[in-house]
């Protein structure tokens, strides 16, 4: 900042024209700001781009779009007839996130509700630290709770040959979803003001009717983005999912089947495809899917929480 | 009412201390306010008079670390007493706040929220309810304001509006005191006139306790007056002669201007 530094004798200017250094940092800083805030954008068009491009054109060229929604046979490495329907991989991430929703959002409420309503001080705070740590364990780690702890602890308890199946692969990619689905309700909780409580309090209303009649419905908007969210979150899950599931090409008829996820299936095969293939971009093409899904969920989340904002 | 009743106080308290944490807000307060009337307490800011009002509904111990000795008597019973059921005192003490806090719900559950959840036993029909939301709303004088549009959330209402809502809410319970917090002074001129008018219109009905900083206000809308001063009594008596003949020095300085 030396030039900035140097006196401004600029003999046209008056004294209210002068720029000194803060001026200068104040533009730089601006900038600098501005470039952070549009790169999200940029990042975000730029891979849409490149998914699009490595997919798009078999899309519209080669595939059956109403077999690849319709067939429940994913073959693609099937030498005469590849087949590449995704109709069980949907119905795999579908069930193991319909199940993590069952586990998640009674777990998630009740934490927020207790964490935001009830718990003071001290214990509001540390479980709020433990809360999010718990939102910090990779999803690997917990893939590995699902091998190595689920697995063996369902086939006994259940009596079934596999314990890598949606049971499993749900109460994992729950208890993931569960803690950012906690700290998202507790925030819309947060949000409600106090001066509502304080009424019905004063009414004479118990805590469990403040929070039933009053908190609940005033919040309704912000927790129902936070299951969005959670939502969001189990279809865009891989890992665990991966490592939980069985990873078997299947429609679920019970929670002891195993499945594959949308998300695995691209995670497991296209290290091992050749670049521009069929296969490849087939899978490409599931990657698009799951963007689209992803960003709907996420906008509704963000619309719904936001609702709750203005009104 | 009866005769006994009317003879007496309503609100009575004997060697009231309060503590926040270890700030004495309240020092021996004793008070004997009267049945029926409207009754102002007025004193600087600081001076515990809204602390002293929202310790006879116990709303004060939401902050959970205020501490009381003494006593509070409500219709002869001591509101502190360890049997006492918060929730029972709540209904029959009814508080106003400073600012409106209709509940973000529609107009008619708003004046139908404390009925519902004292009378759980027995629940009201349509009707009965139809019946309730009419009378507390007609007793605001909010009906015809507002009895197209029960439906519509309270929040939607005018501060004014919302704050008779807020008054409307209490009365199906039938509480025995109404206790106000400043209840005008988030309103315009327009809005406070017609709250003042209101708590005319209630009283004898009701006792009513109404904290306000705005002098001429108690002079106006109250027939007792209360002054507090760092958290004591200084002088309670009839509005009138509190500010036309003030027993204390202190009194007369602060009505005079002097401070506060």
């Amino acid at each position: 900042m030396s030039a900035a530094k140097r006196p401004m004798v600029a003999r046209e200017r008056g004294d209210f024209d002068r720029r000194n250094a803060d001026w200068y940092i104040d533009r730089l800083v601006q900038g600098l700001v501005f470039l952070g805030g549009i790169s999200a954008i940029l990042f975000i068009i730029g891979i849409f781009v490149f998914i699009a491009k490595e997919g798009l054109g078999f899309v519209i060229d080669t595939l059956d779009l109403t077999e690849f929604f319709t067939s429940k046979y994913w073959e693609p490495s099937d030498e005469e007839a590849p087949e590449y329907g995704i109709l069980a991989l949907i119905a795999g991430t579908a069930s193991v996130t319909g199940l993590a929703m069952v586990v998640a959002i009674p777990f998630s409420l009740g934490a927020a509700v207790y964490i935001g309503e009830f718990a003071t001080g001290k214990t509001r705070e540390s479980l709020k630290v433990l809360v999010e740590l718990l939102a910090a364990i990779p999803s690997v780690v917990w893939g590995f709770i699902g091998l190595s702890i689920m697995n063996p602890l369902i086939i006994e308890l259940f009596d079934v040959p596999v314990g890598l199946n949606v049971l499993n692969a749900g109460i994992i990619l729950g208890l993931m979803a569960a803690p950012i689905m906690t700290s998202i309700a507790e925030d819309a909780l947060k949000a409600v003001p106090d001066r509502y409580r304080e009424a019905a309090e004063a009414m004479g209303a118990t805590r469990w009717q403040v929070i039933y009649k009053v908190v609940l419905p005033a919040a309704k908007n912000g927790l129902l983005g936070a299951v969005l969210l959670g939502v969001g979150r189990g279809f865009g899950e891989t890992m665990a999912v991966l490592m939980a599931t069985g990873h078997s090409v299947n429609i679920p008829t019970s929670i002891f089947d195993s499945v594959r996820a949308l998300t695995a299936t691209i995670a497991a095969e296209l290290g091992e495809t050749a670049v521009g293939s069929d296969h490849y971009s087939a899978l490409f093409t599931i990657g698009i899917f799951l963007f689209i899904i992803t960003f709907v969920i996420n906008l509704l989340a963000d619309l719904v929480v936001r609702g709750v904002r203005k009104g | 009412m009866s005769k006994h009743q009317e003879l007496n106080c309503a609100i009575q308290t004997e060697g009231l201390n309060l503590w926040y944490g270890t700030f004495q807000a309240l020092f021996d307060v004793n008070l004997n306010i009267r049945n029926g009337r409207i009754t102002s307490l007025i004193g600087p800011s600081g001076c515990g008079k809204s602390t002293f009002l929202r310790s006879v509904n116990r709303i004060n111990e939401r902050l959970g670390y205020v501490r009381i000795n003494g006593s509070i008597k409500v219709h002869e019973q001591n509101i502190y007493a360890p049997s006492v059921e918060l929730l029972q005192v709540r209904k029959q003490v009814g508080m106003v706040f400073q600012r409106p806090n209709p509940l973000p719900l529609p107009i008619r559950d708003n004046v139908l929220f404390g009925h519902r959840i004292h009378n759980r036993a027995e629940s009201s029909s349509r009707a009965e309810e139809d019946e309730i939301v009419e009378q507390a709303l007609r007793q605001v004088l909010l009906w015809d304001k507002v009895k197209d549009k029960l439906k519509r959330k309270a929040t939607e209402l005018s501060l004014e509006e919302q704050q008779k809502l807020c008054i409307a809410r209490l009365l199906p319970v039938k509480p025995r005191v109404l206790l106000m917090d400043e209840p005008c002074s988030a309103l315009d001129p327009k809005g406070t006139e017609a709250v003042e008018e209101l708590i005319w219109e209630l009283s004898g009905q009701y006792t009513i306790l109404i904290v306000t900083h705005n002098m001429a206000q108690a002079r106006r809308a109250s027939e007792e007056c209360i002054f507090m001063l760092m958290g004591k009594v200084v002088e309670h008596g009839a509005t009138d002669e509190l500010f036309l003949a003030p027993r204390e020095q202190q009194t007369a300085d602060y009505i005079e201007g002097r401070f506060g």
